[in-house]
């Protein structure tokens, strides 16, 4: 048993360091912070250029062929520096299910740009009367000639204003059940026929509405075969959830401790000396070790050739569930100054704990819900009956 | 990393979980209350290793290492053997890490048929060990008595009704005590022994709860109401699924803790304290989730959950309130508060 992620991946993360200090400046944290949309040209470009956006794949990609604990090494460092990783997590999902299912056409023409960092990929699963019902998407593909043509909406379409491309899954036969009428498409956002409107959320994240208007795709374009979507979804989804290690909570606490550390309280004594400020960081601190831990088994099952469906959903339900809680109570040790925003000279532990309020309801939900991960641990994991539906 | 057990740990676990599964079931656990002692398990568990199992080879033990008792103490939970295993590893150890004062108890754990041993977590007041856990059934008993670490032994006091079950009871170090060591290094021997009970603790309470999370899946699986099983409906399966979650991080941070004594981690104390606070947290939750599936049949003495729902408790306590554990826990990842 070894619980540490071994000395190739200490190496890393010195490198890691290294280059955050170089290509991670504040203004850039700020920016994002201000603009809400969580990616960065020049950073991407950086990450792609040192060959780590596709660190994890084979070198007949291009790729650095690094297992999932130097990819959870990688990513830890990243999580914790504050970098944007919107575009970098959305285009390796859409990336790695290419390289499962894409056409060799598919794999020259989208795989080389998307790892060199040029081009990022945004997610079109949800809709407006859709979200964890995924199959029951409207969006409409009807087939003319060598071209499919599109017309649909789309919600929560984050990076869309950025990207090149949306994953896009719509309704080809809707005369069967709805898992089997389904393909998925690679629509260029910049054809005509898309429009988007910006979708504001309370997290201060920048996401899109996106429209879909006889929108005219090329069947090169589908991914996987024709009403063959969903299981191309599920392929989708498994990545999703998997190949984390910390998370905005370890961050925050990490602010949040180095805050109390150097701060005086109201009565002229450090605020890491308030015993109800130590309880709070303490039981916030279990909390993230569980979730690292959890993160780590669905790496290891991965590394192992599994696939890791329960493992990745024990983990996304446990981190995003206990990061919001706990970002509740650190709220509540602050008192009446925690509401105060970034950028107010007097706010604690310069906002973030108020912003990781505000940004982790949101993780409950996107990438399925935790209702949606509880349902997966309970009938695959545990053997319990489906519910009546 | 590497999150298996090796071929020698799933040996390990493989003959304590068919030991406990055949010589530990329920109606040997019931049949030991309110006591919470079987002699005759305890003497034929010493086959398997007895407490001495986790003391090196050179000094007559098992030779193996805090993550293979965890191991163990995982086996021990799920069963709740009415044995004091855990308490004798613990004791073996720092009785093994004394050198030649602690070389005659020792040589008593180490015997074919083992001395029943343990560890008082709280330090000895006016001659007098607080509810030491097996102290009503222990012939030698580790204590700290300001910055000496000493052993008594003689006959175990009556125990007292508790919670748990569990031989829990005070005991005298009269001047008839031997000092084992003294100064820091007694103060750290002892420090060390809280630790590693910690995570073993920690262990033992994950084990019991994945088996209360069993019973409370079984059970919502066979019973029907409203012409289906309960496990069908949203709310029973919702609270069985974060309770399987909280179970794999437990045991997984329980054998965390372990992995970074046995390699010499410096955050293994801090690891130690989160293991033990979450395992009995996750034991309490897993046992009451458990119990509520079961309906009122889950509230009578004739089933089992409620075995496991008593002591889930009763063992989180025995290093008193939780949330001065939080607190302690604290001291030793940011330093010692100036207020308390």
């Amino acid at each position: 048993m070894d619980f540490s992620l071994g000395d190739r991946c200490e190496e890393l993360r010195t490198e890691v360091r290294e280059f955050l200090a170089e290509h991670l400046p504040q203004e850039t944290i700020d920016r994002v912070h201000e603009t809400g949309t969580a990616h960065d040209w020049t950073f991407y470009r950086a990450l792609g250029a040192r060959g780590w956006i596709g660190a994890a794949w084979p070198k007949e990609f291009g790729g650095q062929d690094r297992d999932p604990f130097e990819m959870t090494a990688l990513r830890d460092e990243l999580r914790l520096a504050g970098a944007p990783t919107d575009g970098l997590g959305q285009s390796l999902i859409v990336a790695r299910t290419i390289r499962h299912v894409g056409t060799e056409d598919q794999k020259q023409e989208f795989l080389p740009p998307a790892l060199a960092g040029e081009i990022i990929f945004a997610l079109g699963y949800s809709e407006p009367d859709s979200g964890s019902d995924v199959a029951a998407a409207k969006t409409r593909a009807t087939r003319d000639g060598d071209d499919w043509v599109i017309n649909g909406q789309k919600m929560f379409t984050t990076l869309a204003h950025e990207a090149a491309f949306v994953f896009l899954l719509a309704r080809t036969n809707p005369e069967v059940a709805k898992h089997k009428g389904l393909t998925m498409f690679l629509v260029p956002l910049d054809s005509p026929g898309v429009e988007m409107h910006p979708v504001h959320t309370m997290g201060g994240e920048r996401t899109n509405a996106t429209f879909y208007n006889d929108v005219r795709v090329p069947d090169r374009y589908r991914v996987g075969s024709v009403d063959g979507g969903w299981d191309v979804m599920t392929v989708a989804l498994t990545f999703e959830r998997g190949g984390f290690g910390l998370s905005d909570a370890d961050r925050v606490w990490q602010q949040a401790v180095a805050w109390a550390k150097t701060t005086l309280g109201d009565d002229g004594t450090p605020i890491i000396d308030d015993p109800l400020v130590r309880e709070r960081l303490a039981s916030m601190r279990i909390n993230n070790e569980v979730a690292k831990l959890l993160a780590y088994r669905t790496s290891f099952v991965a590394a192992r050739g599994g696939l890791p469906t329960v493992e990745g959903s024990m983990h996304k339900l446990w981190y995003s569930e206990s990061m919001t809680a706990d970002a509740g109570e650190l709220l509540d040790m602050l008192g009446a100054k925690g509401v105060l925003r970034r950028g107010d000279g007097d706010a604690p532990a310069d906002g973030w704990i108020e912003h990781l309020y505000r940004h982790a309801a949101v993780t409950t939900i996107y990438g399925g819900t935790s209702e949606v991960q509880r349902g997966i641990i309970a009938e695959r994991g545990l053997g319990l009956p489906r519910p009546g539906r | 990393m590497d999150l298996d057990l090796n071929p020698q740990q799933q040996d390990l676990v493989a003959a304590f979980r068919a030991f406990f599964l055949k010589e530990s079931p329920p109606s040997v656990v019931r049949s030991a209350e309110p006591h919470g002692f079987d002699p005759s398990l305890w003497s034929r568990v010493a086959q398997l290793g007895g407490p001495a199992i986790g003391v090196p080879e050179g000094s007559g033990g098992g030779g193996a290492g805090l993550v293979d008792l965890v191991l163990i103490t995982e086996q021990l939970g799920a069963s709740l053997a009415p044995i004091p295993l855990l308490e004798g590893m613990i004791a073996a150890r720092v009785l093994a890490r004394v050198g030649d004062s602690g070389r005659e108890a020792l040589e008593r754990l180490t015997s074919s048929a083992p001395a029943v041993a343990t560890v008082a977590l709280t330090p000895v007041r006016d001659g007098q060990a607080r509810m030491v856990p097996a102290g009503g059934i222990a012939e030698l008993v580790v204590g700290l008595d300001g910055s000496d670490l000493v052993l008594a032994s003689g006959e175990p006091p009556v125990g007292r009704r508790n919670l748990g079950d569990s031989p829990v009871a005070d005991r005298s170090f009269g001047a008839d005590r031997t000092v084992l060591a003294s100064g820091s290094a007694a103060l750290e021997l002892h420090a060390t022994a809280l630790n590693e009970w910690r995570t073993l603790t920690a262990g033992a309470q994950a084990g019991l709860g994945a088996t209360a999370l069993g019973l409370g899946v079984e059970y919502a699986k066979q019973r029907k109401q409203f012409g289906v099983p309960i496990g069908s409906f949203q709310s029973i399966a919702r609270d069985l699924a974060d309770v399987a979650t909280a179970v794999d991080g437990a045991t997984m941070l329980a054998r965390e803790a372990a992995w970074a004594a046995d390699v010499c981690q410096t955050d293994a104390p801090a690891l130690a304290g989160m293991a033990f606070l979450f395992a009995g947290r996750t034991a309490q939750k897993a046992s009451g989730v458990a119990l509520h599936v079961h309906g009122g049949y889950g509230f009578t003495l004739e089933y089992d959950v409620q075995l496991y729902y008593r002591r889930a408790k009763a063992w989180s306590l025995a290093l008193g309130d939780p949330r001065r554990g939080l607190q302690a826990l604290a001291d030793v990842l940011f330093g010692p508060g100036a207020r308390t």
